[in-house]
């Protein structure tokens, strides 16, 4: 048996954090609590998304019907749901749950850290975020309703209020983005310095588990790239506000200027997203592979290049905008381009399974899921990236599946692997599993059902964000691929019911969990589950070792945690 | 200072040297403060370049204050960078009254920038007089907002001796220079691309 170096024993583990209630519960600083409360809000706002989508999808399935619960819907309220679906999936879902949960919850316990290196400023972001969730909830109660010029929120559109007849619900939806930006920005400095400066002794950056560096990368490119956006969001409310103009053409204004700040920030945002989900699947799949992940450094450098890439590819999404074409070459020079890093990294991924002791735990049938999921996703995107075809392409239902195969597989089932790989970690129970294998079939299964048949729809010609397909005549014979996949999406959204059901009883109820469960390496499986306030004993961790050493040769187990000393006769330091 | 989460300290024991978490945080802030006012100006420059009749405009406005405030600004990141060394050498009240200098240089900014906004707008040049005034209260209000945010900041250092620290004080003085460095890019963009003066 591996004996980690420090294991706390009961005696240095109290759990008699001070302050109560309010401060171990609601204003607490820990990162474990902070991570729970992401996870809780985010939660909470995926609810009210998949809300949102199945008013759209019951009105695209059977328009101008009314939509049971729910009520008729209009074109005007069609265009607050489509605004209002996507904002709060990318920055109210899969942000806080990615991001927020995960990384909170995962960087100090993996580097052997007792907290993030600006525990109150962790606080702040999370309660910023919260203000920002109260900001855009409002929004929807405002005179006028919520916002409804896309959620990419495109000028002349959202420049003036009397185009979409909104006033206070954009000007909300823009104070809402500035809250959650400045939340998430505290939270990447936090990533970023605690990552550097806290790690336990022997960390090394080559140890540290790739979920941790993947998490590190998405802070850098948020860093990075949300900045001109904060300025064009300035530039926007003040030109709905004071009447500057910025994007008004009429006052020498160009409302492509949004366009190019937006997608600046939007297409690294999209891998923000993306890379903590990738290093949630690349952390399970050699636990359950038994092996090493393959080419853990290649993967370092993949990330990079993608990372860097991902500065210049922003124009492939503004084929059709009336930019200058001579920039359309380019920009699918490098969105081609970029999708070589990823490839890799998918391949990577698959021999990591190449010849593994593979065990179908729930983690690992969701992080499979994902690679096939996401290999769908990937591969439109290329048709999207060559601007040829996107001319054709751009504004249809295939960008539609196209960003769903990403982002769906990304969000959802890179982020129920990652619930249900460390769910026994962060609440002490184990999921109960043939709930959660249910769970996991039928999502996959009514997923395809609901999206798949939109590739067809769009390549048929059908555009986003029209709220009555049979309005084109082109388009009726199609219609019934409209009902196959609101069928489907409400069957996906019915599943869900069954992690809420799952949830709730193994929180109350299930099994409690091991500090160890799935016999994985990284640091923090070697602390209780639920782990102690300060995470550690009296002394923090020693690492010897890289992340994945599955089925070492020297050793006796077939894992070797990364913080057990190397006491057996003979085996080897392992240094990456 | 050492904040704690459990029952013991957060930043103690750990094995990287040559890191202090409070600098590492800074430099990432003020990196991602860059893009927000990198985004501004370049898109400022994309349409000058593309544009016509700006050199008009920019003339309007008054390069003398615009000098004077720079010197300001400028004067003040000496007297911050004096406070810091004042600090680390233990000599509580020069970092005191330095900081206090740094202040006012602040404080002078602001003023001279309130007026010279005043006889704009009274020369009837508001943010709706066109794109080049978009941009010139766009980029120059947030810039002022960020020296504000700056002179709280000293404020609270300077009224609190308890918080006055050099590890602090090296934290004010390198956001204080970041807002000095952003008005260093904005006066020429601004004032001194005006071509023919009236």
């Amino acid at each position: 048996m591996n004996r980690p170096s420090s294991v706390p024993t009961p005696a240095t583990t109290g759990h008699d954090a001070p302050g109560g209630f309010w401060r171990t519960y609601v204003f607490s600083t820990d990162h474990k609590t902070i991570g729970k409360q992401y996870l809780g809000l985010g939660l909470f706002w995926a609810i009210a998304g998949g809300a949102l989508a199945y008013a759209m999808r019951w009105q695209l399935a059977w328009p101008d019907t009314a939509v049971p619960g729910w009520g008729e819907i209009g074109p005007e309220t069609y265009n607050v749901l489509v605004t209002m679906h996507g904002t709060i999936m990318v920055f109210f879902v899969a942000m806080p749950i990615l991001l927020g949960a995960f990384g909170n919850f995962l960087i100090p316990l993996m580097i052997g850290a007792r907290d993030m290196a600006f525990p109150r400023l962790n606080m702040l972001s999370v309660w910023t975020f919260a203000t920002a969730s109260l900001a855009l909830a409002a929004s929807f109660f405002v005179p006028g309703g919520a916002a409804a010029a896309g959620w990419t929120g495109y000028p002349p559109l959202s420049a003036r209020p009397e185009y979409t007849g909104v006033n206070w619900g954009l000007n909300l939806w823009l104070l809402a983005h500035a809250l959650e930006f400045a939340a998430f920005l505290m939270g990447g400095v936090n990533y970023l310095t605690t990552a550097l400066a806290l790690r336990a002794p022997g960390m090394t950056l080559l140890r540290l588990p790739l979920v941790v560096w993947q998490q590190l990368a998405a802070a850098t490119l948020f860093l990075l790239s949300v900045g001109p956006l904060i300025a064009g969001a300035v530039m926007l409310l003040l030109d709905r506000t004071i009447g500057t103009g910025f994007y008004l053409p009429e006052v020498g204004g160009d409302p492509l200027l949004w366009q190019h700040l937006f997608w600046f920030f939007g297409h690294p945002e999209v891998y923000v997203i993306l890379l903590p989900a990738m290093g949630v699947v690349m952390e399970i799949l050699p636990v359950f592979s038994r092996k090493p992940i393959f080419g853990y450094r290649w993967i370092l450098g993949a990330t990079g290049v993608a990372g860097a890439l991902s500065f210049v590819v922003w124009a492939h999404h503004m084929f059709v905008s009336g930019m200058d074409p001579r920039l359309a070459m380019p920009f699918s020079l490098t969105t081609i381009l970029i999708s070589v890093p990823f490839a890799y990294i998918v391949f990577a991924m698959m021999a990591t399974l190449w010849r593994g002791s593979i065990r179908l735990e729930v983690p690992m049938l969701w992080a499979l899921g994902f690679l096939a999921t996401f290999v769908v996703g990937g591969l439109t995107g290329i048709f999207n990236g060559s601007a040829p075809a996107d001319i054709y392409l751009s504004d249809t239902y295939f960008v539609v599946a196209h960003f769903h195969y990403t982002l769906f597989s990304a969000v959802v089932f890179g982020g129920f692997a990652g619930l249900s790989y460390w769910f026994p970690k962060m609440f002490g129970r184990l999921l109960d599993g043939p709930l959660a294998r249910l769970h996991f079939w039928l999502t996959l299964v009514f997923f395809n059902v609901t999206f798949f048949p939109l590739h067809y729809i769009g390549l048929a010609g059908m555009m986003r964000r029209i709220a009555n397909p049979l309005q084109y005549d082109f388009l009726a014979p199609h219609q019934w691929l409209n009902q196959v996949a609101t069928v489907g999406a409400m069957a996906l959204m019915a599943t869900q019911l069954l992690c809420v059901a799952n949830v709730l009883w193994s929180a109350l109820a299930g099994r409690r969990a091991p500090a160890n469960p799935w016999e994985a390496n990284t640091l923090e499986w070697t602390v209780p589950s639920p782990p102690p306030p300060s995470n550690w004993g009296p002394t923090l961790p020693t690492v010897y070792r890289a992340p994945y050493e599955y089925s070492h040769p020297d050793a006796g187990e077939d894992w070797l945690p990364q913080s057990a000393a190397p006491a057996v006769a003979g085996a080897r330091r392992t240094t990456p | 200072m050492t904040v704690r989460a459990g029952e013991y300290p957060v930043t103690a024991g750990h094995d990287v040297p040559g890191l202090a978490p409070g600098k590492l945080g800074m430099w990432w802030f003020l990196a991602s403060e860059i893009m927000v006012f990198g985004g501004l100006s370049g898109s400022y420059v994309v349409f000058r370049l593309g544009g016509v009749g700006w050199s008009a405009e920019a003339a309007h406005l008054q390069v003398t204050i615009g000098i004077v405030n720079t010197l300001v600004l400028l004067t003040s990141s000496l007297t911050v960078v004096q406070a810091y060394a004042a600090a680390e050498a233990g000599a509580r009240h020069a970092a005191r009254l330095f900081l206090g200098l740094t202040i006012l240089g602040g404080l002078l900014f602001l003023g001279f920038k309130a007026a010279e906004y005043a006889a704009e707008v009274r020369a009837g040049f508001t943010p709706g007089s066109g794109i080049f005034w978009s941009f010139y209260y766009t980029m120059t209000g947030l810039h002022a907002l960020h020296v504000v945010a700056g002179v709280a900041v000293n404020a609270v250092l300077f009224a609190s001796a308890r918080l006055c620290t050099p590890h602090r004080l090296e934290l004010a003085g390198l956001y204080w220079h970041f807002v000095d460095i952003v008005w260093i890019f904005l006066f020429p963009l601004l004032y001194l691309t005006g071509g023919q003066r009236p």
